[in-house]
């Protein structure tokens, strides 16, 4: 059985492809893909990094959001040859087990997960927030938070989590 | 696999993406911020041969707050747009719609050239286009037309623009007596709207002197209310009964369809209220 990177780079004899080099998580990743791969399965099949994931292929639950040069993107919605020569950062490149993000940590310490499957979306659409705006008000945050959908907790703890962090980053700045 | 195949293109320049519309015309699809068509393709909707990805074309994402207009390039993100100063500072009702169209990762994303040719009704653009009174840039090979938004918008995703025509500019019209507001009703932020209201008025002194109405998600195309416009002409906008009555008129004059998201009163009755207050902030007046 071909293992799925394979499937995703071993493309079928005749059929074109592109070598495309992005920094993925700070490290850079040739590889050559098939124009109609989507950025959200290179990462997922290709590059392995399966924290990204995928709800609807159609831009609407934001699972898939990853910060395409620092700013939040669906990446169901963009083909993986657009990510030449861009950054893009996943979960993965958040923390660490060990060392969690303050984001991770407060979706920890207020419960803002179930199932975990909204979780990752969410937390870079908050990242991408609390780099532009460390203060936000509640509002700002569901606002930010409005283009992921969570199915199982509910918004009230993933609000409360996000504030969390933000407070924890701001004592960490002062 | 989601996408079908098709083979993709990534013009460097305008030259060589209008070369390649004028070879490929109907057979190519134009992918600007892809937000509407990479979910088309993934649903399989949509089946082009070619994908022309303009989005490596330079000189089209370009901000200008001419005297008289504001005319932006088409590859011009929304993220950007919904925080200009310069736009908000002579267009604020124009800053107001762009912060409502979708979700904060798709606005990272969708082109105000995307937005506009997509020619979705329930889009809030193309309906303030038409209460600006705006126009669009058509481009091809052998050149450049600019059409007005009532010629453009034809029905459901559907334009005038010839298929080896590129949207290259948007211009709003910033006539200095006039002043404008949008509001739109939506389930949920960032949802298409139920039904949106751009009203615009030019005063003398508070008596109205003309007066641009549109209304958004309720017709096939962006409409401007007519009916609604003519009563307010000549009028003393401070007076709560004039705006009632336009309101009234304007809820008489359109014919919104029943659909899945609400029926045709519904509708009417969300139109009415969006004039009335749009018109109340226009007048100064809290609703
Ligand atoms: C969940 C969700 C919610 C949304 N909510 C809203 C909303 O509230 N309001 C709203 O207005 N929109 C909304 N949208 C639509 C979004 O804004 C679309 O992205 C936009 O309408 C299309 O812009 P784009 O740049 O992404 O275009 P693309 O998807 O790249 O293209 C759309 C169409 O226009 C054509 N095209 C693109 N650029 C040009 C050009 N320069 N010249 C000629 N043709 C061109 C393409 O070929 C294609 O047919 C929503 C989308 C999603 C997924
Ligand atoms: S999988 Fe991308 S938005 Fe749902
Ligand atoms: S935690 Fe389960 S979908 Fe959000």
């Amino acid at each position: 059985m071909t293992s799925l990177y394979e499937e995703v780079t071993q493309v079928p004899d005749g059929v074109p492809t592109r070598r495309v080099t992005i920094t993925v998580n700070g490290q850079k990743r040739t590889v050559d893909v098939e124009p109609r791969l989507l950025l959200a399965h290179l990462i997922r099949q290709g590059l392995k990094l399966t924290g990204t994931h995928t709800g609807c292929d159609t831009t609407n639950c934001g699972a898939c959001t990853v910060l395409f040069d620092g700013r939040p993107i669906k990446s169901c919605t963009m083909l993986a040859v657009q990510a030449d020569g861009h950054k893009v950062e996943t979960v993965e490149g958040m923390g660490t087990a060990s060392e969690l993000h303050p984001i991770q940590e407060g979706f920890k310490e207020e419960h803002g997960l179930q199932c975990g499957f909204c979780t990752p979306g969410m937390m870079l659409a908050a990242k991408a927030l609390l780099e532009k705006n460390p203060n936000p008000t509640e509002d700002e945050v569901r606002w930010a938070l409005s283009g992921n959908l969570c199915r199982c907790t509910g918004y009230q703890n993933i609000v409360k989590a996000v504030l969390w962090a933000a407070d924890k980053m701001r004592d960490q700045q002062a | 696999m989601k996408p079908p195949v098709f083979e993709y293109r990534d013009p460097r320049s305008l030259d060589e993406a209008l070369g390649l519309l004028n070879e490929y015309g109907d057979d190519s699809s134009i992918l600007a911020g892809g937000q509407s068509l990479i979910p088309l393709l993934n649903l399989r909707l949509a089946r082009p041969d070619y994908v022309i990805d303009i989005n490596k074309v330079p000189g089209l994402d370009t901000i200008e707050v001419l005297p008289g207009c504001v005319r932006v390039g088409a590859l011009t993100r929304i993220r950007r747009l919904e925080r200009d100063p310069k736009i908000r500072a002579v267009a604020p009702a124009l800053s107001d719609a762009f912060q409502n169209i979708a979700h904060p990762q798709i606005r990272s994303r969708t082109t105000i050239g995307g937005n506009i040719s997509h020619a979705d009704p329930s889009s809030e653009l193309p309906g303030v286009l038409a209460a600006y009174d705006g126009r669009v840039q058509l481009t091809s090979s052998s050149g450049s037309r600019w059409v007005s938004w009532s010629d453009f918008f034809v029905t459901v995703f559907t334009t005038t623009r010839e298929s080896n025509e590129l949207l290259t500019a948007v211009e709003f019209p910033t006539d200095q007596n006039f002043s404008y507001e949008f509001e739109e009703i939506a389930r949920r932020p960032g949802d298409y709207p139920l039904a949106g209201v751009c009203a615009g008025i030019s005063l003398d002194g508070s008596q109205v002197r003309a007066a641009r109405l549109s209304a958004i998600a309720i017709a096939d195309r962006p409409i401007r209310m007519t009916a609604a416009e003519s009563a307010l002409v000549g009028v003393d906008i401070s007076n709560a009964a004039v705006r009632q009555a336009a309101s009234q008129a304007a809820a008489a004059e359109i014919n919104p369809m029943d659909d899945e998201h609400g029926s045709a009163a519904f509708r009417r009755g969300l139109v009415s209220t969006l004039v009335k207050r749009t018109l109340d902030r226009l007048a100064g007046v809290p609703s």
